[in-house]
């Protein structure tokens, strides 16, 4: 959470200070509030968070899933005659879909009062012009879109990190490969899909 | 019963399994012993079902368990019970957790009757009060103990242990050999001991097989294997560095 807080305040400032440098060519100071919510909720918000998430909790999950496979944990559960991807899979992937739109909708909030702080007490914009042209440009089907994204993001994550730790190679090297190819994987795959998922919502 | 036919494996071209051919009676409780990288493990892994052999057969009580879907080999994982060489206990559940979790996900025993098995089950291995910690907070002897207690929860027909006292100390593996012999008598499973502790676990066993080059050279009474005159069961009783089994490979 603290990450997620963290990076989504510095994002909303830090999209204060560029967008507001680009729309002063334009005269358009007081469309930041929109501009930043717009670039928050539909775009930087689910991948930031996401590509955060991964860093934290996916190699973290990584790690777990590849230690149980070499500790025989994995096999353990399939001599019981138990399934271990509905052990370990499914409530990861499950989990993925719930948490990734609520962090999402955290990092996308703390953003807009990044951005506000920013944006309303170093760069002179009116408080109310920020909310209120935010109203007017921000509609619902913008923050489905986002958590759409988020949504679908969870699911790629959650999927690649059990995935590498459930066939993880032996020893602590194979648990250590496992964990930075989840990660550099999912990252990737986080990008390339939001282009194609993006071209799909929009 | 448990019957091995000519059963191969191989590792990226590494032949580890060369025809191994083993019956085990029912309710007997048999050491399989051999060098470090032998095979052993390997073998039990198959009669788990966890690999799939390269040709040969394993029946188990007449089904010929090469040839079943994931559904076939479950049903007989359901009479199963394994020692991992690590214990493989659950690190995120206590002890309690970990020994009542067969019977969780597999029966529908009651809570109370659950307790009642699991605190059984922890008196038979000689560990109370521990159910409330963690894997991490037990020793090595500790792990395996609780690892035995979930192993034999479910009252399986057969046991299969994987060196089941390697990195512990020569009395607590003592008390695992004696705590296995005693579970044999009081339940009456099919044992399969994986094991190079010779000739401490001798105490415990029925019969001994020698797995040598991939194949079983040889099977007897722990006497018989005493005193075999094949050089490579004696090779490897004494520990002597002279004979057919290498040392550096």
């Amino acid at each position: 959470m603290l990450v997620i807080l963290l990076t989504g305040s510095f994002t909303g400032m830090f999209l204060a200070l560029q967008l507001f440098y680009t729309l002063r060519k334009f005269g358009s100071e007081a469309l930041l509030g929109p501009a930043i919510a717009l670039s928050l909720i539909r775009e930087l918000g689910p991948v930031l968070s996401a590509l955060m998430i991964t860093g934290r909790a996916g190699s973290a999950l990584t790690a777990e899933i590849g230690m149980m496979r070499i500790s025989e944990q994995i096999d353990a559960l399939t001599a019981m005659a138990l399934n271990p991807m509905r052990y370990l899979i499914v409530p990861n992937i499950v989990a993925g879909i719930i948490v990734f739109p609520l962090l999402t909708s955290i990092f996308d909030l703390i953003g807009i009062y990044g951005g506000y702080f920013v944006g309303v007490n170093l760069l002179g914009v009116g408080s109310g012009t920020y909310f209120s042209q935010m109203q007017n440009f921000v509609v619902m089907e913008d923050i489905r879109i986002g958590l759409y994204k988020s949504a679908s993001f969870g699911v790629i994550v959650s999927w690649i990190c059990c995935y590498k730790g459930f066939y993880t190679g032996y020893g602590a090297e194979g648990v250590s490969k496992s964990t930075t190819e989840a990660v550099v994987a999912s990252s990737i795959l986080i990008l390339i899909w939001d282009y194609f998922i993006g071209s799909i919502l929009l | 019963m448990i019957d091995i036919i000519d059963l191969h494996k191989s590792f990226d071209g590494q032949k580890v399994l060369n025809g191994i051919n083993l019956t085990i009676a029912e309710k007997e409780l048999i050491i399989i012993m051999g060098k470090s990288g032998g095979g052993k493990s390997v073998i039990i892994k198959h009669i788990m079902g966890l690999l799939k052999a390269d040709s040969g057969n394993i029946f188990i009580d007449k089904i010929d368990i090469t040839k079943l879907d994931v559904k076939g080999l479950d049903k007989i994982r359901d009479k199963l019970g394994v020692l991992f060489q690590g214990g493989a206990l659950f690190d995120s559940l206590t002890v309690f957790g970990n020994i009542a979790f067969p019977l969780r996900e597999k029966t529908k025993l009651s809570k109370q009757e659950i307790k009642e098995r699991v605190r059984q089950a922890l008196e038979d291995v000689g560990l109370k009060g521990v159910g409330s910690k963690y894997p991490a907070e037990l020793s090595g002897g500790m792990k395996k103990r609780v690892a035995l207690a979930r192993a034999l929860i479910t009252e399986p027909h057969i046991v299969l242990f994987d060196e089941p006292t390697t990195g512990l100390d020569p009395i607590i593996s003592n008390s695992i050999h004696r705590l296995i012999r005693a579970t044999h008598q009081k339940y009456g499973y099919t044992g399969i001991v994986i094991s190079h502790e010779v000739p401490e676990i001798f105490e415990i066993a029925d019969r001994v097989a020698m797995v040598f080059d991939g194949v079983i050279v040889e099977t007897g009474t722990p006497e018989e294997i005493k005193n075999s005159s094949n050089p490579a069961v004696r090779q490897f009783i004494t520990g002597s560095l002279e004979g057919p089994i290498e040392f550096l490979s």
